[in-house]
């Protein structure tokens, strides 16, 4: 996946979540869940969101890499590109 | 031969109207499947059967205003035949469908009928534009709500299309001035007195992060889950906090419906209850908050996060501030507070460390407890969430 692919389902997985959000008003390097407002129970849904669709499992303790709407994208292009698999489509 | 009736959607609702039926005669339901969608003046309600059954004659068609108690469809249990004497369809006796011409809640007809308005010239919200009770001009006379509960939230579209074309009503108005009567009159009639503790979650936090690391991701726990929790059991165990007041005196409820204040996009609020909480464990806590997040946000809530609370949890943690110091949602006899976790120095066992500590706080009901009571409650929750693994 590439940075603009992963930006493309961010949004799609923001929208669904947030949808009077419009990502290109958000700053990409400002703390995404106060930018979006999402409180833990929306970034959970969120993280799960990018499971359902990647197969990207993301644990907690990468959550401070998901930050900003940049952090987000590149750690999204970096899961699906690790070790060759890519796409990561694990299910 | 049983029967599915109107609920009971709120304790002041008096009437309901069927929106769909998501069952038809000689489907076999489930306990806790929704069988239909229902209209108060207030909300859009999914309404669950309690019963494992085969629905047999449906008895009210959708649009019909009845009142709660009111027969809706035949349940046929295990072992009955289900060409039991069905009763006859006699829907054409009940009054409002007879207006064929302007498409209309019962429940604006007849108040639009009561305030001499005529319903053609207004423009109707509901399915097929039809008016709806929110649809009229506001009269001075809201319906208070006993509990914030059943006013669902609907300005956003719902996720979930009634039958293709429906558009839930914008509530957001009503919504805003029934929160407004209910803080008013908690304001007015509620001597309330606060407490605030800060409480260490180190022990919380460490237990969560190693448990999630170890789960799948669906069945991950949000911090305010465990504090949940340890509100609805420390609620079990310190009298004068749990229940309602009733006029003149305190009626202690023997569970604890748990009301969970949720903030809507784009502002308001709405506050479901998860039934029985005190009978959850901390996994079956986190599904219900999502839960009930998940439908008071779309819009849509279900019959069982209806039920009239018996305390409230309002947790402010993702606003970013440290203390609530909350207005106790009437006839309920105490709200509790939660902030956001931080990082803070505590000192511990002589020493001074950095640990995650979130201030909790208590507005109760001085007519009911007294301080002693809500510090002896609050210390109980703090306790409780020094063994995460026991809750």
């Amino acid at each position: 996946m590439n940075t603009t692919e992963a930006r493309t389902l961010v949004e799609q997985f923001v929208h669904r979540i947030a949808p009077e959000v419009d990502l290109d008003t958000v700053d990409p390097v400002a703390p995404l869940q106060d930018a979006l407002d999402l409180d833990s129970m929306d970034f959970l849904n969120l993280v799960t969101a990018v499971h359902d669709e990647t197969g990207v499992e993301i644990p907690e303790r990468d959550y401070p890499q998901l930050g900003s709407l940049n952090g987000f994208v590149q750690y999204l292009v970096a899961a699906t590109t690790v070790g060759g698999s890519l796409g990561g489509r694990a299910g | 031969m049983g029967e599915f009736r109107m609920p009971v959607l709120g304790a002041d609702m008096e009437v309901g109207t069927i929106v769909e039926w998501r069952v038809a005669p000689g489907d076999v339901v489930h306990k806790g499947d929704i069988v239909a969608v229902v209209d108060t003046d207030k909300s859009t309600i999914e309404v669950e059967v309690f019963e494992d059954a085969t629905i047999g004659e449906i008895l009210v068609p959708p649009g019909v205003e009845v009142p709660v108690g009111t027969p809706l469809a035949e349940l046929i249990t295990a072992g009955e035949a289900a060409d039991d004497a069905p009763v006859p369809v006699t829907t054409e006796a009940t009054g409002p469908t007879e207006t064929a011409f302007v498409r209309a809640s019962p429940l604006a007809r007849r108040r639009a009928a009561e305030a001499g308005i005529d319903l053609g010239e207004l423009r109707g919200a509901g399915p097929s534009g039809a008016v709806l009770a929110t649809d009229l001009p506001v009269a001075t006379d809201l319906p208070i709500a006993a509990d914030v509960a059943v006013d669902v939230p609907t300005d956003l579209p719902s996720t979930e299309d009634l039958d293709g074309a429906t558009v839930l009503p914008d509530r957001s108005e009503t919504r805003r001035r029934a929160v407004g009567v209910l803080m008013a009159r908690s304001a007015r009639e509620i001597p309330h007195y606060y407490l605030a503790t800060d409480v260490d979650l180190l022990a919380a936090t460490d237990w969560l992060r190693a448990r999630n690391e170890t789960v799948p991701l669906a069945e991950r726990i949000v911090p305010a889950a465990l504090l949940l929790r340890a509100v609805a059991t420390a609620a079990t165990r310190v009298d004068g906090v749990n229940g309602t007041w009733a006029g003149d005196h305190f009626v202690p409820a023997t569970r604890v419906h748990l009301g969970v204040a949720v903030a809507l996009r784009g502002g308001g609020l709405v506050a479901p209850t998860i039934p029985d909480a005190d009978h959850l464990d901390v996994r079956e806590t986190m599904d219900a908050l999502r839960g009930v997040v998940e439908r008071a946000r779309s819009g849509v809530l279900r019959s069982s996060d209806a039920v009239a609370g018996t305390i409230t949890v309002t947790d402010l943690g993702d606003q970013g501030v440290d203390e609530i110091l909350g207005v106790i949602h009437t006839p309920q006899v105490a709200l509790v507070g939660f902030g956001t976790v931080r990082e803070r120095p505590w000192a511990a066992d002589g020493m001074l460390g950095v640990r995650p500590v979130v201030r909790a706080s208590l507005a109760a009901d001085h007519r009911v407890s007294d301080g002693r009571d809500g510090a002896r409650f609050l210390r109980l929750v703090a306790d409780l969430l020094q063994r995460p693994e026991e809750l």
